[in-house]
């Protein structure tokens, strides 16, 4: 397919609506991404057409939901090249699959004095599950440190991957930086000591394809609403045989084959991980998404982003006092800056006023920034719908945000 | 002139403006010519704390009245913080606890009450009336 902007943009309802009475502007696409058309006609045909719950029961509602929801796994199977559709578990969101993992594996693997490896760029939500282990089992943090251009010191990493080690937890893309981390090489190193490794790939998914079967990756998990689908609904990947030895995370309807008093018997793979009735209409809804951005090409979108980060990185340097955060030499289209003596609360409130969306503050990335010696960034992260006019709009808009404020 | 006044006062400087720009700067200026608060109380413990900004707030009681002085790292939210002490500060407990505030709707910066902002400033406001009731206790006992 050509990659037609227009046609694009007509593709997402929200694009055209008025924010302050202006054109909105979004580039708040680390934090949440638009829905196209389709999506939105999916969760509304649900409910409207096929609303049952799965798994259940023997009439023809049920039925057909239940066919629909293991269509949208095997969606994401493939999507992920996952080996088997039940390495496909559908989670509440990045975080909650963080959670999942972090619960399980330490339950059943993780003892006092043991090790697990993050590093200094990870979001909140790949610190705080592996930190509550920590706490819980008397085990070790340890962070791989970053350059000044927010890039991941391997050679400390090398030296950090140890005996103690259990598990390394590392993003595929920073959300504050943009910085797009050596994962394969990550995870060949720590196989060579028998580590498992998990990737949050929650800003990665949107903007390049994934193969985990490549990757080897042992887990892997985003969140739909980043991915162009709706909120609430998340993946977990995990390799088979990490999956069968996890204990359940949470327990409920639907995970078991029999349950007395005494014993409970457990479901195999996925339904073992999936308690209680699942968000259907978001399984549903992620699978159209991803449809729909595998019709456009995920190579094109990268192609099409890069030039867009390029185009607004230069325009922002040509801005006096503008300083950008985050200067990998592989980055994605996220980019992260401060202003010289101003606040980002009051330049993301001007750009507010002129219909621009960005993000401003920590990003959930606070031992990041303290890194940086920072309180907060401005941060614009950019999707295949915007355009070259749009960073045009937004750069003028940070001029005159910078008049208003000296 | 009692808190009703001054929020009327507010209003009518805030119709001058034809537009959203004006309205802002106007807020910046009032931020920059804000009396700061003394360093000396611009500490852990006066610190309101925002998601996105931050307010210091120091009250003192003076014949009865009380007196605000504060500061912020981001200047709009500042602007705000300077219209909050015109406002209330130099009332009397009593009169600050049952203020209403309403010249903020009427400004059009509501929005910065919300808590999605995480300015800080909700959270002033709040500190400055739970101040006023803590100086009213102490002329209670």
């Amino acid at each position: 397919m050509n990659f037609d902007i227009n046609k694009i943009r007509a593709d997402f309802p929200i694009l055209s609506r008025k924010v302050n009475g202006k054109p909105l502007i979004y580039l708040d696409n680390g934090a949440t991404t638009q829905k196209p058309k389709v999506v939105i006609d999916a969760i509304e045909d649900y409910y409207t057409n096929q609303n049952a719950n799965i798994h259940r029961g023997v009439h023809t509602l049920s039925q057909e939901i239940t066919v629909a929801y293991e269509n949208a796994r095997a969606t994401v199977q493939k999507h992920l090249n996952a080996e088997h559709p039940h390495e496909i578990i559908f989670t509440k969101g990045t975080s909650d699959s963080i959670n999942l993992v972090a619960s399980s594996f330490g339950k059943k693997y993780i003892s006092e004095g043991d090790e697990i490896i993050i590093s200094a760029m990870e979001h909140h939500s790949n610190i705080l599950p592996w930190q509550q282990v920590c706490e819980e089992k008397g085990a070790i943090l340890k962070v791989i440190p970053i350059n000044e251009q927010g890039e991941l010191i391997l050679s400390e990493y090398k030296r950090l991957l140890t005996v103690k080690t259990k598990i390394v937890a590392i993003t595929h893309i920073s959300n504050t930086l943009g910085t797009i981390n050596p994962i394969e090489e990550i995870i060949a190193l720590a196989h060579v000591k028998n580590i498992p490794v998990l990737i949050d790939g929650a800003q990665a998914v949107p903007h390049t394809s994934v193969d985990v079967q490549l990757l080897s990756a042992d887990f892997y998990v985003f969140s739909g609403h980043k991915l162009f689908g709706p909120t609430g609904v998340g993946i977990l990947y995990g390799k088979e045989k990490w999956l069968n030895e996890l204990p359940p995370y949470q327990v409920g309807g639907g995970v078991i084959k029999t349950v007395t008093f005494e014993k409970t018997e457990y479901a195999d793979l996925p339904l073992k991980f999936e308690a209680g009735t699942p968000n259907i209409e978001g399984a549903i809804g992620l699978a159209v998404a991803i449809d729909y951005i595998n019709k456009i090409e995920l190579n094109k979108i990268a192609t099409y982003e890069h030039n867009l980060l390029v185009y607004a990185t230069e325009a922002l340097q040509k801005i006096e006092g503008v300083k950008i955060i985050g200067t990998a030499k592989n980055k994605a289209s996220v980019i992260s800056f401060v202003i010289e003596g101003l606040h980002p609360f009051d330049i993301g409130t001007i750009l507010d006023q002129l219909g621009i969306a960005v993000r401003t503050g920590h990003h959930c990335t606070q031992p990041l920034m303290q890194f940086y010696g920072l309180q907060g960034t401005v941060r614009a992260s950019f999707a295949f719908y915007n355009t070259q006019v749009e960073i045009d709009v937004f750069i003028n808009g940070i001029e005159r945000a910078i008049k208003m404020l000296r | 002139m009692s808190i009703e006044e001054t929020e009327q006062e507010i209003i009518d400087e805030f119709e001058l403006f034809d537009d959203w720009m004006q309205r802002y700067e106007h807020l910046i200026d009032l931020g920059k010519s804000m009396p700061l608060i003394k360093d000396l109380y611009k500490t852990e413990d006066k610190l309101i704390k925002g998601c996105q900004s931050s307010v210091w707030m120091h009250s003192e009681l003076k014949d009865g009245n009380v007196f605000f002085t504060a500061d912020s790292d981001a200047i709009i939210t500042k602007g705000m913080v300077a219209l909050m002490i015109r406002v209330l500060s130099g009332h009397t407990p009593e009169e600050i606890m049952h203020s209403k505030l309403n010249f903020i709707e009427t400004i059009g910066l509501t929005k910065h009450l919300s808590p999605t902002r995480s300015n800080g400033l909700l959270s002033m406001i709040k500190q400055m009336k739970l101040d006023a009731i803590a100086y009213r206790s102490t002329f209670e006992n």
